[in-house]
């Protein structure tokens, strides 16, 4: 087979494989986990086939007109460069861990055909985005995308939890989806097609008349696809949805689309230098407040999902100093390594049986309850935390060298100040993550009190899943002199200041964090264990559905979160109050305009409907009067009817005869 | 023979009839009210026949099928009347409202109100 039909099965075998879940779950559910995990499976040994014969240097790019469709064509094409190649193989091989690992954390789940039928078809919509080579062929990937995290956020739509963040995520990313349409349009209007190539010929060639406001539209679907400031507050609200829908959707591929749709029209951005900055501020606000906010939940998936948020900053940042090789490098690793994340925090909250922090940190031995996960999530902060060697050193690394060589005027891609924006708030930032990501693992693991409960062994389907992932967190970093080839060609390897300098912060925070933590608690004594869910049988899936209902403590003050943010934690637990700001500023106006509709429509116009109903109603009750039954009645009418007429009749034709 | 008489008289039939059907409580009596009215149409018929001096008679001829219908007619209403009588145990005109449009209910009209008291409706129609 040619390489160009390997690329088109790629995203066709999960959609083929949703199509028949879908079809078939409630007549064969024996079929159900085979389809989904093998087409899932397929689709990623094909990618990586696609990426090996790709190799990096010779674009793919083949095109096939379904139908024509007016002035601007719309085609069915692939464009896989170095970028599309790796960023599919990493689709393919995180769906199909969370594929194999759904098996196991969601086994007794009634909704589980059309969960896994919906995963695949969120698989097949990120792979089109990957591979699509016409923006408009991409806009549907990136839609299907959405409405897919709009059903699997909802999956446990019994808790209203689950479906307020289903409709936040679906409307909030649609805020930003109706300008990025736009930007669509208006970007096609000035390069004439809606083929990347052809797009980014125009760019090269100058003839891009709108730059900065198309620049800014995209950012603002940009913005909201990968939970960038100030559209990041569906995200952490998301995690209400089960952990491999968190973990598939939520940390290595739907956010990431938005980054990899910018690296991939990255001329078209670089084109306005004010667009960048915009770029480069969102990125910092996004990565320093999201560190903050992980740093003050109580949620261990909250935690994650503010993570992921400054992970993408941080390749926000990447794309805003006009480096994609690193934006793009940071998205495999940190795809990798939050996956393992979410997937091990899964095991933890089912070995836990809560999602607290501060209930965590008032049981011990859970590490003992679930040692694969406890090793493999200690492998993924540590690459969080960007702790060398593993992934995330590397790639945040790079990162940094590249806003760091913008900053002093080596690369002029991108502005200076964009530059030094990225650089100081990515440093600041390291230290953050090191401290928010040794809070987590000392709350989860390192708590005292009561014993965990036992959930029994997590199934095998879940564990393998962990220690999959745990390599390329452990090694992908190790290749950064490799990847570079398949990208533009910077060098991704480290330098030595920014590794100096980002280390050392990282190592900063982790020591305050941790003197912080046995200061705390060696003061305070061993509070009451809170309460979790014990079921010792249940499946993971159905053990997250009832901790989501569980209080989280307000105040707890072994918390060393608390103790280092001071002032600043109940903000940052809040989220800054955005969504309050978001309530005052768009929730409130939409709900008084609705309940004004809700007036006209009952008052008014309902008026003029039910009394044009009532006056066929009395007219009908007049006339019901006359229906005595009395034959004689209706006859005597009948006589006078017909005497009236004949009167009339009479006169008339005097009248008419007289005149 | 002036056309004056019979017209008038045919007038007066007419007249009697219609009283009849209007006033009359007895089903029976209204069915020969009806007669009447059909034998004055007929007396206008064969009058007018006779004064136009019509050679086809059509008047005459009219007449006789009249006749005939009005003849197959009765037999019909009585045995409707009988029908009634034997299901309503009446035959009084005005008790007869079972077409009737209840008070408030158009699906359930008041005809049960009459078949709850036949004793009544006897006795009345005796009387």
């Amino acid at each position: 087979m040619t390489t160009t039909t390997l690329a088109v099965l790629v995203p066709l075998l999960p959609f083929l494989g949703s199509a028949a879940g879908l079809l078939l779950g409630r007549t064969a559910p024996g079929f159900v986990r085979p389809l989904a995990v093998l087409p899932t499976l397929a689709a990623a040994v094909l990618a990586v086939l696609v990426a090996f014969r790709q190799g990096g240097d010779e674009v793919i790019d083949a095109a096939t007109q379904l139908t024509p469709t007016g002035s601007v064509p719309i085609d069915l094409s692939l464009y896989i460069d170095g970028f599309a190649a790796l960023v599919a193989v990493l689709v393919g091989v995180v769906a199909t861990c969370v594929q194999v690992y759904s098996t196991g954390y969601l086994r007794d789940d009634p909704r589980y055909p059309s969960y896994a039928a919906l995963v695949s078809l969120f698989t097949s919509a990120m792979l089109l985005v990957v591979y699509s080579g016409d923006l408009m062929v991409l806009l549907v990937g990136w839609e299907v995308m959405g409405i897919c995290s709009y059903f699997l956020v909802g999956h446990y739509w019994e808790t209203p939890e689950a479906r307020a963040a289903s409709l936040k995520a679906f409307l909030v990313t649609k805020l930003g989806d109706v300008p990025f349409l736009i930007g669509l349009f208006a970007l096609a209007t000035d390069a004439g097609t809606f083929q990347i190539t052809g797009v980014l010929g125009t760019v090269a060639s100058g003839g891009l008349d709108h730059p900065t406001l198309i620049a800014l539209l995209l950012l603002a679907g940009v913005a909201g696809k990968s939970a960038q400031f100030p559209l990041h507050t569906w995200l952490p609200d998301a995690m209400a949805g089960p952990t491999p829908v968190s973990a598939l959707i939520h940390a290595a591929t739907m956010v990431a689309a938005g980054i990899y749709f910018t690296a991939r029209l990255l001329p078209v951005f670089a084109a306005s230098a004010a667009a960048m900055t915009v770029l480069a501020v969102m990125a910092a606000i996004t990565m320093v407040g999201s560190a903050l906010a992980a740093l003050a939940q109580d949620d261990i998936k909250r935690v994650l999902a503010y993570s992921t948020i400054g992970q993408l900053g941080y390749m926000a940042g990447a794309l805003a100093v006009g480096d994609r090789g690193a934006a793009v490098f940071h998205l495999l690793s940190h795809a990798a390594f939050k996956a393992l994340l979410f997937l091990a925090a899964g095991a933890v909250i089912h070995a836990a049986g809560t999602n607290s922090l501060t209930a965590m940190s008032r049981m011990s031995g859970l590490a003992k309850r679930v040692p694969d996960a406890y090793w493999t999530m200690t492998v993924a902060l540590l690459a969080l935390a960007a702790i060398p060697p593993f992934a995330g050193f590397f790639s945040k690394e790079a990162v940094l060298v590249a806003a760091e060589h913008t900053a002093l005027g080596e690369r002029d891609v991108a502005p200076a100040g964009a530059g030094w924006t990225v650089l100081v708030a990515g440093l600041l930032t390291a230290l953050l993550t090191a401290a928010y990501a040794l809070r987590l693992w000392l709350r989860t693991f390192r708590g005292r009190g009561a014993e965990a409960p036992d959930h029994g062994r997590q199934p095998i389907a879940m564990t393998s899943v962990l220690w999959v992932l745990a390599i390329p967190s452990l090694g992908f970093g190790l290749t950064a002199g490799y990847v570079d080839d398949w990208f533009d060609g910077h060098a991704l390897t480290p330098t030595l200041t920014t590794a100096v300098l980002g280390t050392g912060l990282a190592a900063a925070g982790a020591a305050v964090t941790y003197a912080v933590w046995r200061t705390l608690a060696a003061r305070a004594p061993v509070a009451v264990p809170l309460p979790h869910v014990a079921h010792p049988d249940a499946d993971a899936g159905s053990v997250e559905a009832e901790a989501l209902h569980l209080p989280h403590p307000a105040e707890d003050p072994a918390d060393p979160g608390r103790a280092l943010l001071g002032p600043l934690h109940g903000p940052a637990a809040d989220g800054f109050h955005l969504d309050a700001v978001y309530r005052a500023a768009f929730v409130r106006p939409v709900l008084a305009a609705a309940s004004l509709v809700r007036f006209l429509d009952r008052e008014v116009v309902d008026t003029y409907v039910r009394a044009a109903g009532d006056s066929a109603k009395g007219l009908g009750w007049l006339v019901r009067r006359a229906q005595t039954g009395n034959v004689q009645t209706y006859l005597s009418a009948l006589l006078a009817g017909s005497v009236v007429l004949a009167i009339a009749a009479v006169a008339l034709a005097n009248a008419v005869a007289g005149a | 023979m002036h056309l004056a008489y019979p017209a008038v008289l045919a007038a007066l039939l007419f007249c009697v009839g219609l009283y009849g059907v209007l006033a009359r409580r007895n089903a029976i009596l209204v069915l020969m009210s009806v007669e009447l009215m059909l034998n004055a149409v007929n007396l206008n018929l064969v009058a007018f026949d006779v004064w136009l001096r019509d050679t086809l008679h059509a008047g005459q001829a009219l007449t006789l099928f009249t006749i005939a219908i009005a003849a197959a007619e009765i037999g019909i209403g009585l045995a409707i009347v009988l029908m009634v009588h034997r299901n309503q145990g009446t035959s009084d005109v005005d008790r007869l409202r079972d077409t009737a449009e209840g008070p408030d209910t158009p699906e359930a009209p008041d005809a049960s109100d009459e078949r709850r008291e036949p004793t009544d409706e006897k006795t009345e129609a005796a009387a």
